[in-house]
């Protein structure tokens, strides 16, 4: 397959013979070795990359962004920060002053995901850089640096645009076929979710890929056989969230940093949920229709989902079906979808906004809940009416608190309520033992999570010095 | 003067675009091969058959060597010889190298290194404290015990004894560059570019693996992304494994860790189980401490006995302790081995007699901080104005005694800590914090101030030597290379600073270029915070040697006195005339001077009797004091640093900017260390946290208000400029996050925290 893209301002057309090649192995490849491998698995943002398509320039991981992902886009890289006559950009400049390199092999990701920021006039420095690491400083001139430049202009040169008209994309993509094993033949990029759903009808047995932000690392990490391979990115169609009068309509293929900012007005815990999940680098290519599909019992989305009542619309070719979120999650990695139907869209009923989240993990930014609690909590004439208490990590699959909500509902949100909610912990949930937490544990924190909804005590992370 | 000044990083502009090259950045010749490991899945056990059919036939694959497949085996170990390349029969961990592939990519090789059928009999992994205890399986023939005073008599006679034992987990370095090397073959020598600490050790064991001598073995080293004590000597079996390949293939060979098998193959550093018995009056006065120390050192020895000792040198911290016993076991396990980290056993020690502060502020009921005080060192004698006071001369009696036997002739921590405590408020936040404890239900904040006195100097007394070689062109520009390795601390930046204050010229005029062994011979290893020390005096004596010649040329033409040649702001004045210094460079070429020199340099003063454990191992001590302030949720176990105090002694210092963020950045790592950094190994040895997505490092939000000042004394020991190494004392200022999280859980009963304070540490010892 050939795909067409600009890379620092280049124009670029490239015959990819693997097209799970990842962007980082082939720029490194070409010689552009700024961009390091620190980790292969999106982790520590030493290869983060600026892509630009026609909604947004965003950082991404190049180790997890395989080179047809590209098509069409626009590329830069850390050797393309500075201005083509040398000039370095002001956060180059700025890491200089403050002393915000040491060692320099992370240095690079952090350049470019600051840059990126800076472009896009973000100023949470923290969580921009969240998904960066950084071994030797402890961070606090790289954030100095974020700060100084963040009246500093944009310099011309990064203003990326797309291909101003997209090359056809010259693989295979016919809709209803039978495709061939990754490698025997071009992946399919459809163009529309009808397609995808074809498609994916046709080759249950397929791997479709979003944001690669899971099947990337069945690549590097596990080098597993997709089987036939499809790009689902191009089904327009299947991204964006609508609001309607009654419910907000998120498409399957919707990123997760677009998300958090459509839930911040709607339900606020959930978009500082969001503001948690992952870094900047994942969110930007992760979407809610991958990450309810892949159905970890510890992916951070589904407990708010299921809290708010989500349901989940799934496809089988022509088949539409709909069923609460809750319901698609029978047994660990067994869902009630049937081979070859795929997500198209989750739907959150328009509501009072009562939901309440908190996440438990060893480190706050970028890492994988040991317990997520969601809850949403309608009080009416005084007592809590039909609560809905879900939990991840506490069980095979993100899973409802049946006994806890039925202790909960018609009773006052009290201490008293919470601690008759928190005895039944125990019917509802028998968690496991793991690297993240013990089974111990895992109860006793999640029974603290509960008593926690009745203090108007503040989270440690909003305690001041 | 260039030194003292906060330049910016030598390799900055590079690092910010993207073109500082690292050892897998270096471009390959055409032919290159890439070489992975076929790794052991169990911990324990022994190799009864290897079947490779499956990876030779894999896709690329040009070669696979297992053990039958070497007429010797190479070993890779730093100490013991106990370390073979490849797995010979018995099986020591999961993640020990079983096999080497070679392929023409380094996907290939890596996907190929799966495919493997190993049949082995599997036996019961030796983990913990208590299997090892009962296996008997420990190195060093048993525990090393040390002791100083009648500890018995004090334990015995003391008004209370207080008793505990702390966890220390071990730590990964999650260097940002994980570990690579490639070896280019010549005509009948072998050029190896590392990614290594240790550029001698590399070209001592890859000389070894090949059979030959050392001169035919070059090993060079530009930047590291990282070390930490990770590159010590856990880049020696990459090295050796390209080297060979390219041996026996004739072609140029390169290899890298993936993070997972870096995580999974490498040491880290090492667990500790510390139990103490401390004597003391109703103040809190220790009268005496009993130390047990269990480190578990993994399956081979590496650097494990030099560790060790160190936590031992470190279990008196900042504390005049009347007696003391340390019985220290070293202790084999079926896990990776445990090497070099940071602080190398300092830190573990260290935070043994912390613990023992803490513990016993408690059953007094003090601030720890009136207990630290009271059992502080005697303070040394000001400073006289014009310069350092003279060190006190041992036979002086009254100067405290380590228990080791090293006078502590240069302690400042009585001031530091006044300073300290003054600027960050400790007194009233201390109430501010028992009036928040007292006002919140869930929530409670704690508060510590906590000490580092921290000993500069290799323990192996020999390795504390440098060379340097200076070279002066006639155009007035300088190269130097000298032992030292850039990991990011910012060396050669300081040294190139040392040599450009000796010629009193530019700075932009010198240019240190990789650490080679065919430059600068017999190194010693970048590490116990030594590098500047040591090279920098190294360098500063070629300099002095080239200068002196060069002023030896002015003095004739001008009928000086050589030594009345000034040398400043880049100019050289002589007998009333001036020069430019690149015009002097030019004189001194064409009056037939050599323009080259090495430079030595060997720590003076020290002596060490290790079996003994007795003597001055070290040439000074570093002093540091940190405060912290937490906040912790009692239902979850969440917590946050919220704010953190420095001050740290760094002498006069080379290069503020450098010391500041070698002690914000080890600040960082040592918060990490004790907080969220938690290795997990599974019941059958096998590390479940082998990458960052289950290893977590502090990211930017995790680091609290962080103040840090610099003492800014100088040294008294006559160290290059009077400055002070700064590598590794700051990353204990991290226990002060620690004690202060043990403080906010203080109740009646003591938390007996352990570390690493994960929230569920933190919730299981609030429920205590």
């Amino acid at each position: 397959m050939q795909i067409t893209f600009r890379l620092n301002g280049e124009t670029v057309t490239e015959t990819v013979d693997d097209p799970t090649t990842t962007a980082l192995d082939w720029l490194r490849a070409r010689g552009l070795t700024g961009t390091k491998e620190g980790c292969n698995e999106g982790d520590c943002g030493a290869c983060s990359v600026i892509v630009t398509d026609d909604c947004s320039a965003r950082a991404l991981n190049a180790c997890i962004l395989f080179l047809p992902q590209l098509h069409g886009k626009a590329v830069r890289t850390v050797e393309g920060i500075a201005a083509p006559d040398g000039t370095l950009h002001p956060v180059q400049r700025a890491m200089i002053d403050r002393h915000g390199s040491q060692c320099g092999f992370c240095t690079p990701g952090f350049v470019t995901t600051m840059a990126a920021a800076h472009l896009n006039g973000a100023t949470d420095h923290a969580d921009q850089v969240a998904g960066n690491l950084c071994r030797c400083t402890g961070y606090a001139p790289i954030l100095a640096a974020c700060a100084d430049v963040a009246d500093a202009p944009v310099p011309d040169h990064m203003r990326d645009a797309p291909l101003s008209e997209t090359p056809p994309f010259l693989g295979r993509n016919i809709p209803g076929e039978a495709a061939q094993p990754t490698g025997a033949e071009p992946p399919a990029m459809p163009g529309s979710e009808d397609d995808l759903a074809a498609w994916a009808q046709a080759n249950p047995d397929g791997t479709i890929v979003a944001g690669a932000t899971e099947v990337g690392l069945w690549v590097t990490k596990q080098f597993r056989d997709l089987g036939p391979l499809c790009f689902a990115a191009g089904a327009e169609d299947m991204r964006g969230v609508a609001v309607t009068d009654d419910a907000i309509r998120i498409g399957a293929l919707t990123d997760m940093e677009t998300l958090r900012h459509a839930m911040a007005p709607h339900h606020p815990a959930f978009a500082e949920l969001l503001r948690r999940f992952a870094s900047v680098q994942i969110r930007n290519a992760a979407t809610i229709g991958g990450n309810v599909a892949e159905g970890s019992p510890i992916g951070d989305s589904m407990p708010a989902l299921i809290a708010l009542g989500a349901t989940v619309h799934l496809r089988l070719g022509d088949r539409r079906r709909e069923m609460p979120l809750e319901d698609l999650y029978l047994d660990y990695r067994v869902q009630a979808r049937e081979p070859g139907e795929i997500v198209t869209r989750i739907d959150i009923p328009r509501q009072r906004d009562t939901l309440r989240c908190h996440k438990l993990s060893k480190r706050f930014d970028q890492d994988i809940s040991a317990v997520c609690l969601a809850a949403t909590l309608p009080v009416a004439d005084g007592v809590l009416a039909s609560p809905r208490v879900a939990f991840g990590g506490m069980a095979a699959i993100p899973k409802r608190a049946a006994a806890v909500e039925a202790a909960l509902d018609g009773r006052p949100l009290d201490r008293t309520t919470l601690e008759a909610a928190v005895a039944k912990l125990a019917d509802d949930f028998t968690p496991l033992s793991d690297m993240r937490a013990s089974a111990d544990y895992r109860l006793d924190a999640a029974r603290g999570m509960l008593l926690r909804l009745a203090s108007d005590e503040p989270s440690v992370l909003e305690v001041a010095p | 003067m260039t030194v003292a000044k906060p330049l910016p990083h030598e390799s900055a502009e590079l690092h910010v675009t993207g073109q500082a090259r690292y050892a897998d950045d270096v471009p390959a010749p055409a032919g290159t091969l890439h070489l992975a490991f076929g790794l052991a899945e169990v911990a324990a056990g022994t190799l009864d058959a290897l079947d490779v059919e499956a990876v030779r036939a894999a896709p690329g694959v040009v070669a696979v060597l297992t053990a039958a497949d070497l007429d010797s085996m190479p070993d890779c170990s730093p100490s013991n010889h106990d370390e073979p390349l490849l797995c010979t029969g018995t099986i020591h961990y999961a993640g020990q190298p079983l096999y080497l592939v070679v392929a023409d990519s380094h996907l290939a090789a890596r996907r190929a290194a799966r495919l493997h059928r190993a049949e082995v009999t599997e036996t019961a992994p030796i983990l913990t404290v208590e299997d090892a205890l009962a296996a008997e399986a420990w190195f060093d023939g048993g525990p090393r015990i040390w002791s100083d005073g009648d500890v018995e008599a004090a334990l015995r006679d003391a008004p209370h004894v207080t008793t505990g034992e702390i966890e220390i987990g071990g730590q990964e370095h999650f260097y940002l560059e994980g570990q690579a090397a490639l070896a280019l073959p010549g005509e009948d020598d072998m050029h190896v570019v590392t990614s290594t600490q240790h550029p001698t050790e590399i070209q001592h064991k890859v000389a070894d693996a090949l059979g030959v001598p050392m001169h035919a073995v070059r090993a060079e080293v530009r930047r590291m992304g990282g070390g930490f004590g990770g590159k010590e000597s856990q880049g020696n079996a990459l090295a050796i494994a390209c080297a060979v390949a390219a041996r026996r293939t004739g072609r140029p060979c390169r290899m890298r860790y993936d993070r997972d098998d870096d995580m999974v193959v490498t040491g880290k550093r090492h667990a500790f189980r510390v139990a103490y018995e401390a004597g003391h009056d109703g103040e809190g006065r220790l009268t005496g401490v009993r130390f047990r120390h269990w480190a578990l050192c993994g399956w081979s020895q590496d650097l494990s006995l030099p560790v060790a000792d160190r936590a031992m040198l470190h279990a008196d911290n900042a504390y005049d302790v009347p007696a003391m016993e340390i019985a220290s076991w070293r202790l084999r396990t079926n896990v990776q081995s445990a090497t070099a980290f940071r602080g190398f056993g300092g830190p573990q020690g260290m935070l043994g007699i912390e613990r023992v502060m803490d513990h016993v502020a408690h059953a007094v009921g003090r601030d720890p901080l009136e207990v630290r005080r009271l059992n502080y060192y005697a303070e040394a004698p000001a400073e006289e104005a014009g310069g350092p006071a003279p060190r006190t001369p041992r036979s002086i009696s009254g100067t405290s005694t380590t228990h080791y036997g090293q006078p502590v002739d240069d302690f400042c921590l009585g001031a530091m800590t006044d300073r300290l405590a003054d600027r960050c408020d400790y007194a009233a936040r201390r109430a501010a914090v028992a009036a928040w404890n007292a006002a919140h239900d869930v929530l409670r904040k704690g508060i510590a101030l906590t000490p580092v006195k921290f000993g500069i100097s290799f323990t192996l007394t020999h390795l504390n030597q440098a060379g340097a070689l200076v070279h002066v062109y006639a155009d007035g520009s300088i190269h130097l290379n000298h032992g030292g390795t850039e990991m990011g601390q910012g060396l050669h930046s300081k040294v190139a600073q040392v040599a450009a204050s000796r010629f009193g010229c530019d700075p932009g005029r010198v240019r240190i270029t990789a650490t080679d062994t065919f430059k600068v011979p017999n190194t010693s290893a970048t590490a116990a915070s030594s590098g500047a020390d040591l090279n920098g005096m190294a360098v500063a004596r070629a300099c002095d040697t080239i200068r002196d010649r060069m002023a030896e040329v002015l003095a004739a033409d001008h009928q000086a006195d050589a030594a009345s040649v000034e040398w400043a702001g880049d100019r050289v004045r002589v007998g009333g005339a001036e020069y430019g210094f690149e015009e002097v460079a030019a004189k001194a070429y064409a009056a037939r001077v050599s323009l080259s020199s090495t430079g030595f340099y060997a720590t003076p003063e020290i002596s060490w009797d290790r079996e003994a454990g007795r003597g001055r191992p070290f040439y000074y001590f570093a002093y540091g004091a940190s405060c912290s302030e937490v906040v912790v949720d009692t239902l979850t176990g969440e917590n946050r640093v919220l704010r953190t105090d420095i001050l740290h002694d760094a002498g006069s210092s080379l290069n503020p900017a450098l010391d500041v963020g070698q002690i914000e950045g080890g600040f960082v790592q040592g918060m990490g260390w004790l907080t969220m950094e938690e290795l997990v190994w599974d019941d059958a040895g096998r590390l479940r946290t082998h990458a960052p997505s289950t290893y977590k490092i502090p990211c930017a939000s995790d680091v609290p208000d962080l103040r840090v000042h610099l003492w800014d004394a100088p040294n008294r020991a006559g160290t290059i400029y009077r400055s002070k190494a700064v590598g590794e004392p700051p990353f204990m200022h991290g226990i002060s996050a620690f004690m202060a999280l043990s403080d906010a859980l203080r109740g009646d009963r003591y938390p007996m925290l352990d570390a690493p304070a994960t929230p569920e540490r933190l919730l299981r010892a609030a429920r205590r």
